[in-house]
């Protein structure tokens, strides 16, 4: 027996492709946003590892650094050195902001490390030129997805900064590249107020006649220093010594009683399960969307292709073609329908991937179940075709 | 090839009534219908007479009300249908050739000939030797790989017929095959059925109201209000 789905393709290619490749586009579309998801949660999990934490330490009843604002003071850390098991503890703060490029401005995640040694937790893991921060001040390593070049100077509220190191597929879970600088720049940046402020406010403890005593000298300096220094971060990034279990280690700080103390397990809940989960409902959305609509085209087009040959198939069942022989060329039909358009979808997926401004991973087995999504939507769409063919008279053909 | 054995076309008594009550029609009242093998008859009658509605129940498309009917040696039905599979019937003992040649447009000529051995489950290439055997006698053999669409009417109705014959079936029912054709090519169509008739020796029944090939028939059918009458044609079949 021939293949007549397999002849009637072959006969018809030109209307077969061009109806395989928009459904391949919208099939390329559908990948694409499996993707975007992937990449939202390897972004996710590019933070947790890059961070090089296992145990996240941050404010009582927060959801930690990345989910919401957390203050800790930055003498923490000194007490969980102590800890049993804990093999370092530094000091981290998070600010999302606009940093300017001169005239425009990138939105960056901005990252406040202690300046050390790589392997310190906070620390940019790898980088992809240049060097680490050494100093204490105005140096900053910033990811490549953010633009910046080495040597290029970058301003973070009233401070210029010099890149001296890059870094690749360092972002913030919403996709924004990250840009390290000193510890204490970054406290600055982020709790300090700006020169107007200051100025008001020196103005106003100067004023003060309880600060500004005559019979007193150097206390109003030392209020004002007090007011302008600042010694909170967001979190306290603590590595494990090895051997020792994040949970192990994490028991006993549970027990202190102004913090918080997340695993790294715990943290991918957080990160999955709060922050990226509306995203994740969006898209899901979406696909439920793209499949209906890829299922009323294919159902539609073979629908319309079956219609056009009502006539060859009473003349088929005339001459003794089974029901089955039928049906299986208008599902065949469908299949391979589905199959251009999961290859063209594909290929397309794949090429416009790295134009995305987010980071999109197509995994091989999201691609094996889109396959396998798109045959069991064409085998649905085509039952209507074939349950229209399988009505058809056989004696149609004879006429009237 | 001949199958000397086979009885051709026996119709007794057949009845079709469509509906029921009062809006039931009775399209055949008792057909008695004898065709030999070998041999071509013409059925004719006016619109509504019940052409259609005989080579239906022959067809074994439409179920008979009562009467009976006998293909080669075997009673296909008997005041019921005496055959459990219709579907193998028609594709083993059926020839069907249609007013339009209906070819399946994506298969080339040798394939549309070939598909109903195929479909009986014989081999590919023997199917296809079945149907290059046919074109040598139907003139067609020089188009065997073209497209239906690439032939002319004339040359899709020989292909139809070809693939009417092709199984051997101890009948053919044409349905008005002649009727786009000119008076030159319609008589090539008869001649054609005649020669195809007498070699493989196969009842014919030509359904047409086409003047142009009434006189060739050597026995006629009229059919009128349900009925049947014999009658003897002239024919004159010019070679
Ligand atoms: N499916 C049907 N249901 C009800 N009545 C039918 C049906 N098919 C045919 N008839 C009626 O049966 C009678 C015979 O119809 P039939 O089609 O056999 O005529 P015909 O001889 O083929 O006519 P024509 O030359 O116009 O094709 C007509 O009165 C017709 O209206
Ligand atoms: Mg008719």
């Amino acid at each position: 027996m021939i293949s007549l789905a397999g002849r009637d393709i072959m006969h018809a290619w030109g209307k077969f492709l061009f109806t395989g490749l928009g459904l391949g586009l919208l099939i390329g579309v559908t990948l694409s946003m499996a993707g975007i998801y992937r990449g939202m949660v390897d972004d996710a999990m590019a933070l947790l590892d890059n961070s090089g934490a296992d145990l996240w330490v941050v404010q009582k009843d927060t959801l930690g650094p990345y989910a919401e604002p957390s203050s800790l003071n930055d003498d923490l850390y000194r007490g969980l050195l102590g800890m049993p098991g804990v093999a370092g503890a530094a000091n981290v703060t998070y600010l999302t902001m606009q940093v300017r490029r001169d005239g425009s401005d990138v939105r960056a995640l901005v990252v406040g490390v202690v300046a050390g040694g790589p392997g310190e937790p906070g620390q940019p893991r790898q980088l992809v030129a240049g060097r680490q921060i050494t100093r204490n001040h105005y140096e900053a390593v910033a990811d490549l997805a953010s633009g910046f070049k080495l040597g290029e100077r970058l301003q973070i509220r009233r401070h210029q900064y010099t890149v001296v190191g890059l870094t690749k597929r360092m972002v913030s879970s919403s996709g924004d590249p990250m840009i390290f600088i000193p510890l204490r720049d970054a406290q600055e940046a982020q709790f300090l107020k700006d020169n107007d402020a200051i100025v008001q406010q020196r103005r106003r403890t100067g004023q003060n006649p309880g600060f500004n005593r005559p019979g007193v000298p150097g206390l109003l300096e030392a209020v004002i220093a007090a007011q302008s220094s600042n010694s909170s971060v967001n979190a306290v990034l603590v590595r494990v010594k090895p051997g020792h279990s994040g949970e192990e280690v994490a028991e006993p700080i549970r027990r202190w009683k102004r913090v918080q103390v997340y695993t790294r397990q715990q943290m991918e809940g957080i990160l999955i399960g709060k922050l990226i989960a509306t995203s994740a409902r969006q898209i899901a959305m979406f696909l439920v969307i793209l499949s209906v609509v890829s299922a009323t085209i294919v159902a539609f087009i073979i629908y319309t292709m079956t219609m056009g040959k009502i006539r060859e198939i009473a003349v088929l069942k005339l001459i003794g073609t089974r029901n089955r022989t039928i049906g299986g060329m208008i599902l065949q039909q469908a299949l391979a329908l589905g199959t251009i358009g999961f290859v063209v979808g594909k290929i397309v997926a794949t090429f416009w991937a790295p134009y995305f401004p987010k980071y999109v991973l197509l995994l091989p087995g999201d691609a094996v179940r889109g396959f396998v999504v798109v045959m069991v939507i064409c085998t649905l769409a085509s039952g209507l075709a074939i349950r229209a063919a399988l009505k058809v008279d056989p004696a149609e053909a004879i006429g009237g | 090839m001949a199958e000397p054995m086979s009885s051709g076309i026996r119709i007794e008594g057949l009845r079709k009534v469509y509906g029921q009550g009062d809006t039931a029609v009775e399209a055949l009242k008792g057909v008695e219908m004898v065709v030999a093998p070998g041999e071509v008859v013409g059925l004719v009658g006016p619109s509504g007479s019940g052409k259609s509605t005989l080579l239906k129940c022959l067809g074994a498309v439409i179920e008979p009300s009562g009467g009976r009917m006998i293909l080669g040696d075997e009673v296909i039905y008997d005041e019921g249908w005496r055959i459990g599979d219709l579907r193998a019937l028609r594709r083993d003992k059926i020839g069907f050739v249609f007013q339009a040649p209906y070819l399946i447009p994506f298969l080339n000529v040798t394939d549309n000939v070939a598909l109903p051995p195929m479909l009986a489950g014989v081999a590919n290439r023997e199917a296809r030797r079945r149907a290059l055997e046919l074109f040598a006698a139907l003139d067609i053999g020089h188009r065997a790989q073209a497209m239906p669409s690439q032939l002319s009417g004339g040359e899709q109705q020989r292909v139809s017929i070809a693939r009417a014959l092709v199984n051997r079936p101890p009948v053919i029912l044409a349905d008005e095959p002649t009727a786009p054709l000119d008076s030159e090519r319609a008589l090539s169509v008869i001649r054609i059925l005649n020669q195809m008739a007498q070699q493989y020796q196969t009842a014919v029944i030509v359904v047409t109201h086409d003047e142009k090939i009434i006189p060739t028939f050597k026995r006629i059918y009229h059919i009128r209000d349900g009925r049947t009458h014999e009658e003897a044609g002239e024919g004159r079949l010019l070679a």
